[in-house]
């Protein structure tokens, strides 16, 4: 197409033009390749983006599903458990078991004398390791009084130095983990007391200050939660609103307005919808801050735009002739809305929601505004209880500066992000298993 | 306890749908072509009438309840109490209202208040008790009513379908009063930062230190409210957010239209949109970091100061966030534009690229440029990667590599946190927001009339 027309009827001038095109031809190929280059090279470069962040997080991150468990014989001593030996669960429940973590310690490293060094071999262990045998003896009380081989949760920074993020030839000084505790460490390494077993404390418990105890679990909750109340609200509401907007509302300035309306909504930064919520439910109505109600209130209303645009496209997109079907037939209006038109759009509402109900999940910035960005160690079991969310504990732990935190918000993001694919995942499968072609 | 009588009151509809359809065929004698509808409406019918006065009354109820039963245990309170000025009154209802909730506050508990919070806890229960026997009556009552109104001539349809409509009407006002909503809260917190602190100072003001003083006499007591500099921080890092955003998402819009494969763009484009549906907090976090620390880094091994907090860091990753947002929006764009101009620009033996610059990029400018200041109106109002991986303080620079601080990290730091709600601190960021909220509506707005406008141009 690029080549100019070679023939013998040209003419004598033209043969100049013909001259003039060959001479620019490798010049104009040059920038032809060259413009191509750019465009391959600004996609190579996006891509490259998605990998880097993907391989960036994943690499940090996946070793926070692993932790380091020592194994410490503990007796179950009666004498320090159960004075009384009435065996009251009440008695029994605040006992003295951080003694029984030292006791074990003791026993594995029996020439360790004086209290600092007493002490430094203590704190190789979590001191969640008390709660564990806690919940140990409520669960089996017949444990009382017998030695137990029992894997304790290594505290963060024994962790983080079988994880080798701590350089052994650092000056001792500059080392969360000291000589001594190395020569512990590697000791229980070589006689196989030290394991790395799956983290399910992640999963298990709420946040914590100490990072081997810190968990996701309040912030799924309070993600769960929110989310709930942003599904029960924005749906049905955003349904309807589509609804009324493509099959009923007259064409007037009132509908007009309200179409303006929900386009300039969809693109008002979320932060402003924070204030909104922070003014309104919290200032105005009186609402509990943190509350995942008032999360999902706010996230409701900005996700509110995102079903109703979707919602008019799917009704869009079912022809006429079903609406002229069904009232041919002697349907009412709402009947052939109903019956027919609402359940051939309903995979696309669908999956316009469930896109924007993972937008909604990842969204952070307005729950900032109305508190839930709050240090939560309790799961929370209602509405009304405080919490945080999943994209919000990832925020606050970000903020942390032990190499423990990073790896678990690592962890967190991931936890995020699997949730994010796998609800993109079901909106496509929606899609391709649902969607009719007219 | 609400949410069981919420409960209660669902089970009674669905009751009552049965007992209404039931009723209407009874009516009809089991012919249904006697009635005016389908029996199915006269259960609805009978569904809403049990359902909707009752739900009615526990919705005002719930948001009544605690101002009546506050001002009845006032009221009763001991006069020297009572006759408090308003705000001590206030700190006393708060004290009540924490002792009925089981918090205590003080370990000294006045007898006169154990006993208002012993009678407000009455009062309570009663309420409910009385709430749960006059929802169950009405709703009940709402049933019986309906029973008898049926009949083969009730348009039992036009009822149920006139609740429906109205239903699907104040759906579709949500949306309105939300933007109401917005508006009226930014612009009322906004009047009154405003009567402390002048509008010209705000928005022409070159310092910015939001303090308020706790004495008058404190040193740097007086806070500036001077905005300038948080705009100019937005600017540079949504500028640095551009360059990196236009280039690269317009490019690969060009390329994935008029150069890729169907193939690789099956593959490209989806795989670049998976940009724009990562979390904010992520870029966040990869910002902060992995991209500050590398740029702080290679900064410093050129023996250029770099702060850690750099505009550049938190610049270029939103940049990032923002590629796919660029080119799907200039790739619907490009497609628009009739391929006969293409097919013309060819015929004169122009190549692709010169067909593309001389033709289609004119051609789709007004489009591409209205994409553009969408994008832009979201980099001004992203918000999680600037608070985590921008600076604090205000600084007027535009020196990419010295930390800047931007409207939205202003308003995320100035609201968390506990704070008194008149104070011009906390007010100054809705003045912020105000800001943000109209500039990126104006940016919105114009960006969506140039697109419809191009839009209609090729249809």
């Amino acid at each position: 197409m690029n080549k100019p027309a070679t023939g013998s009827a040209t003419p004598p001038p033209s043969r100049n033009i013909k001259a003039i095109v060959h001479q620019n031809l490798a010049r104009r190929r040059a920038a032809e390749r060259r413009f191509r280059g750019y465009g391959l090279v600004a996609i190579t470069l996006g891509l490259a983006f998605v990998v880097l962040m993907f391989g960036n997080i994943i690499s940090k991150g996946l070793p926070a599903f692993w932790q380091t468990y020592i194994q410490v014989p503990i007796t179950f001593d009666s004498t320090v458990l159960d004075p009384q030996g009435a065996r009251d669960p009440q008695a029994l429940a605040n006992a003295d078991y951080a003694t029984l973590v030292r006791a074990g310690m003791r026993q594995l490293f029996p020439h360790v004398e004086g209290r600092l060094p007493l002490r430094a071999l203590g704190g190789l262990i979590s001191s969640d390791a008390a709660y564990e045998l806690q919940r140990r003896i409520q669960d089996q009380p017949e444990l009382l009084g017998s030695t137990q081989e029992v894997w304790l949760l290594a505290s963060a920074a024994v962790d983080t130095f079988f994880k080798g993020n701590i350089d052994r030839t650092l000056p001792e000084a500059e080392r969360p983990i000291k000589d001594n505790q190395i020569e512990w460490l590697d000791k229980l390494k070589t006689s196989g007391k030290i394991e790395k077993q799956f983290n399910a404390v992640l999963f298990q418990s709420g946040d914590s200050r100490e990072p081997e105890q810190a968990g996701i679990r309040g912030a799924l909750m309070g993600s769960f939660f929110t989310l709930l109340v942003t599904f029960l609200l924005s749906f049905p509401i955003g349904v309807a609103t589509a609804v009324y907007l493509e099959e009923f509302a007259p064409k007037n300035r009132w509908t007009d307005i309200i179409e303006v309306n929900i386009n300039n909504l969809a693109a008002v930064p979320s932060i402003v919808f924070g204030l909104l919520g922070l003014a309104v439910f919290i200032n105005f109505f009186g609402l509990p801050r943190s509350a995942p109600l008032v999360g999902g209130l706010v996230l409701s209303l900005m996700t509110l735009p995102v079903i109703i645009i979707a919602g008019r496209a799917a009704l869009t997109s079912v022809p006429p002739s079903i609406r002229e079907a069904a009232l041919g037939m002697g349907a009412s209006k709402l009947q052939m809305v109903g019956h027919h038109v609402l359940p051939l759009a309903m995979p696309g509402m669908l999956t316009g929601s469930i896109i924007g109900m993972a937008r909604a999940l990842g969204e952070s910035a307005p729950l900032l505004m109305i508190g839930m960005v709050a240090f939560i160690v309790d799961v929370p079991k209602n509405f009304l209880d405080p919490a945080t969310v999943l994209p919000v504990q990832i925020y606050l732990w970000s903020d942390l500066p032990e190499r423990a935190f990073v790896e678990r918000t690592s962890a967190a993001i991931m936890v995020l992000l699997a949730f994010m694919i796998l609800m993109n995942g079901l909106a496509i499968l929606l899609r391709k298993r649902f969607e009719r072609r007219w | 306890m609400q949410f069981f009588l919420l409960l209660a009151l669902i089970l009674l509809s669905a009751v009552a749908y049965y007992l209404g359809r039931k009723r209407a065929l009874t009516v009809a004698g089991g012919q249904i072509r006697n009635l005016h509808s389908l029996p199915s409406f006269y259960g609805s019918y009978t569904a809403l009438w049990c359902g909707l006065p009752a739900l009615a009354v526990l919705a005002l109820w719930a948001a009544l309840q605690p101002d009546i039963l506050t001002n009845l245990v006032v009221a009763d309170l001991p006069t020297e109490l009572r006759d408090l000025p308003p705000d001590q009154l206030n700190l006393v209802v708060n004290n009540l209202k924490n002792l009925v909730s089981g918090h205590f506050v003080s370990s000294t508990t006045d007898p006169a208040m154990q006993a208002a919070a012993e009678r407000y806890q009455n009062l309570r229960l009663i309420g409910n008790a009385a709430l749960w026997v006059v929802a169950l009556s009405i709703a009940m009552g709402g049933i019986a009513y309906a029973w008898r109104r049926i009949a083969p001539t009730l348009r039992a349809r036009n009822s149920v379908e006139s609740v429906v409509t109205i239903f699907l009407i104040a759906s579709s006002t949500v949306a309105i009063f939300t933007t109401i909503g917005i508006i009226l809260s930014v612009v009322f917190e906004s009047l009154l930062f405003f009567r402390q602190v002048p509008v010209s100072e705000f928005l022409f003001g070159l310092q910015w230190s939001p303090q308020t003083a706790l004495r008058a006499d404190q040193i740097g007591s007086s806070g500036a409210f001077g905005a300038v500099p948080l705009f100019g921080g937005t600017l540079l890092i949504s500028g640095i957010a551009m360059l990196v955003a236009v280039p690269i998402g317009l490019m690969s819009a060009l390329y994935l239209s008029e150069y890729a494969t169907p193939k690789f763009r099956a593959f490209a484009k989806p795989a670049l949109e998976i940009l724009a549906g990562i979390p904010t907090v992520v870029y966040g976090f990869f910002a902060a970091l992995t991209v500050a620390p590398l740029i702080r880094e290679i900064g410093t091994a050129l023996g250029l100061h770099v702060a850690s907090e750099s505009a550049l860091a938190a610049g270029l990753v939103m940049g990032i966030m923002i590629i796919p947002f660029v080119s799907s929006l200039s790739d619907d764009v490009i497609n628009a534009v009739p391929q006969s101009m293409r097919d013309g620009s060819y015929a004169l033996g122009a190549t692709k690229s010169e067909t593309i610059t001389r033709v289609l990029l004119p051609a789709a400018l007004p489009g591409i440029v209205g994409s553009i200041l969408l994008a832009v109106s979201r980099a001004i109002g992203e918000t999680m990667i600037v608070v985590m991986a921008a600076g604090l303080s205000a600084n007027l620079t535009a020196n990419p590599l010295e930390a800047v601080t931007t409207v939205t990290v202003q308003i995320v730091t100035l609201l968390t946190g506990d704070q008194e709600f008149d104070s011009p601190k906390t007010l100054a960021a809705f003045a912020l927001g105000l800001v943000l909220f109209v500039v990126t509506l104006i940016l919105n707005i114009i960006a969506l009339r140039v697109v419809r406008k191009y839009r209609e141009q090729y249809e």
